[in-house]
């Protein structure tokens, strides 16, 4: 029977648009803090890995599992570089887990790091756009914003969601970036200012996109034995769950739902034994507002289609009877590609740990992290309980 | 800049919207596949082709183009469920912008798509217009 997990050290940088910082600046950093926080030494470490999305198209720099083992001063440590567009992150985890349950390995760091800013924003799009299909969406000129475009015009259609409510989502998401330090805008944001920002793919403008981001961000895991020797508040992993779906939008059953998450949270659910009603609060894939509503019938906070009156009714809010995204989710705290899905979990632990600060949610046991792939092509779902 | 292979390879589809059926269950698909999803290597793959008959599934009007789209901008992208079954992704021309409504019928135009700077490939596509009542 193999043994639990934990997540015992995390570390992250600040996010946003960094220019005195490089990759290896970044995720260096990011890994230091975590080992640090970890207390253990860098000869425990039995491997790494590492999600990105595309340092070769950003930044002409491949083979980064080698790099940054290679700058973490542990050349020589068996290293795995993760790629699933938007869910590296996730995925970096997942396989950092699966390494641990093998039994072949004790101590392992997952880290998710994306330099975007090297490039001008014209070439980073079409990067971006390479999580889609490159020769049926990519070709006809499908920017991303005008796939979730896409899926949140039949969300309208199908469901009566409104802009409001989509826009309540960047308004929450921005009051929780002003409470967590790390974030990329400590601004507030009114629904008026969402609704009239300038139009990116619409119904979709410019406030319910999330950004070009540079960060990074680390966590240290370990064995059951490992963990309990080793830290005093081991998080553990209740569940690590993957579902893929068809990478291109035009193939999905539904442009109103992600299969790939329905499916994702029902493995996820099962695994740890848990219903959507036992989740204190999540970590779900904001990339665009409209992700978020989707994000939250998919993992069973609501029924199909009532995401943006849950939204619209405040209980998605710090306060409220499910919060999400208490970081500031995608839009908020920014979205530098593969280190996102690390970064959920950053603060899922954080939480867990009771040491959120000023977004700290009372009383909080079991968390959720949602992490997609493109517009849907990969769901990754983890759960963390502190019990 | 991407090989010239990449493109030539895909004209009947990009072109024509020639596509694949499986003869085994009878499922069209467009984009073309070499793998029936519902059953695999018990499946009959041959060509198919669309009538280029559709109408619109959802639509979105795109202000910030990625380059090489720029000039074109603000333009309309959409999914089209065609006649056949399948649904594709595709701009919608010669239209005003709100006349665009989901349900719409539409039919094939053949277009440029995008051009690979000022010397290079150009190439050509399926584009979609509001069919004439």
């Amino acid at each position: 029977m193999s043994s639990r997990v934990a997540v015992i050290g995390i570390g992250i940088t600040e996010f946003g648009e960094l220019w005195d910082e490089s990759y290896r600046a970044l995720i260096t950093k990011a890994g230091t803090e975590a080992i640090n926080d970890a207390g253990i030494e860098g000869n425990e470490i039995d491997g790494l890995y590492i999600g990105s999305m595309s340092p070769g198209l950003f930044s002409g720099q491949e083979h980064v599992s080698s790099l940054v083992a290679d700058y973490s001063g542990l050349a020589g440590i068996p290293a795995t570089r993760v790629e699933a567009a938007c869910a590296s992150g996730g995925l970096a985890f997942r396989e950092a887990y699966i390494s641990l349950k093998s039994g072949l390995m004790d101590i392992v760091v997952a880290g998710g790091v994306e330099k975007m800013t090297d490039s001008p924003t014209s070439s980073v799009m079409i990067t971006l756009m390479g999580a889609g299909d490159q020769e049926w969406e990519a070709f006809k000129g499908a920017t991303f914003p005008a796939l979730y475009a896409l899926m949140a015009r039949r969300h309208m259609f199908e469901y009566g969601t409104t802009l409001e409510q989509i826009s309540e989502v960047a308004v929450k998401s921005h009051h929780n970036a002003t409470l967590n330090p790390n974030a990329q805008f400590k601004f507030n944001v009114t629904l008026k200012q969402v609704m009239n920002s300038p139009p990116v793919a619409e119904p979709l403008r410019l406030l319910h996109c999330s950004p070009i981001t540079d960060g990074a961000a680390a966590v240290v895991l370990a064995t059951e034995k490992k963990a309990k020797k080793l830290c005093e508040n081991p998080i553990w992993v209740e569940a690590s769950a993957i579902s893929t779906d068809t990478i291109a939008l035009h193939d999905r059953r539904s442009l109103s739902r992600m299969d790939a998450s329905i499916r994702a949270a029902k493995y996820a659910y099962e695994q740890a034994n848990l219903k959507p009603s036992d989740i204190d609060f999540a970590e779900v894939h904001d990339c665009f507002s409209i992700a978020e509503i989707m994000a939250i019938e998919s993992l069973g906070f609501c029924k199909p289609g009532e995401g943006g009156k849950l939204t619209e009714d405040g209980e998605t809010k710090l306060d409220g009877s499910i919060p999400i995204n208490p970081s500031g989710g995608l839009k908020g705290k920014g979205h530098p590609v593969g280190a996102t899905g690390i970064a959920q979990i950053v603060e899922v632990v954080e939480q867990l740990r009771g040491d959120a600060g000023k977004r700290q949610i009372d009383g909080a046991e079991i968390g959720l992290t949602h992490n997609i792939g493109g517009s849907g092509g990969t769901c990754v779902i983890h759960i963390f309980s502190n019990r | 800049m991407k090989g010239i292979a990449t493109h030539w390879r895909l004209i009947p589809q990009r072109y024509n919207l020639v596509g694949t059926k499986c003869n085994t269950c009878g499922e069209k698909f467009f984009p073309p596949r070499y793998v029936c999803p519902k059953c695999r290597r018990a499946g009959n793959i041959e060509e198919f082709q669309f009538s280029g008959e559709g109408e619109i599934y959802s639509y979105t009007m795109i202000h910030t183009a990625p380059e090489g789209f720029d000039f074109q901008k603000p333009y309309i992208l959409a999914i089209i469920k065609l006649k056949e079954g399948p649904l594709l992704l595709s701009q919608i021309v010669d239209c005003k912008p709100e006349d665009v409504e989901i349900g719409k019928k539409v039919e094939k135009v053949f277009r440029k798509v995008i051009a690979d700077g000022d010397s290079g490939i150009i190439r050509y596509g399926y584009k979609f217009k509001l069919k004439s009542s």
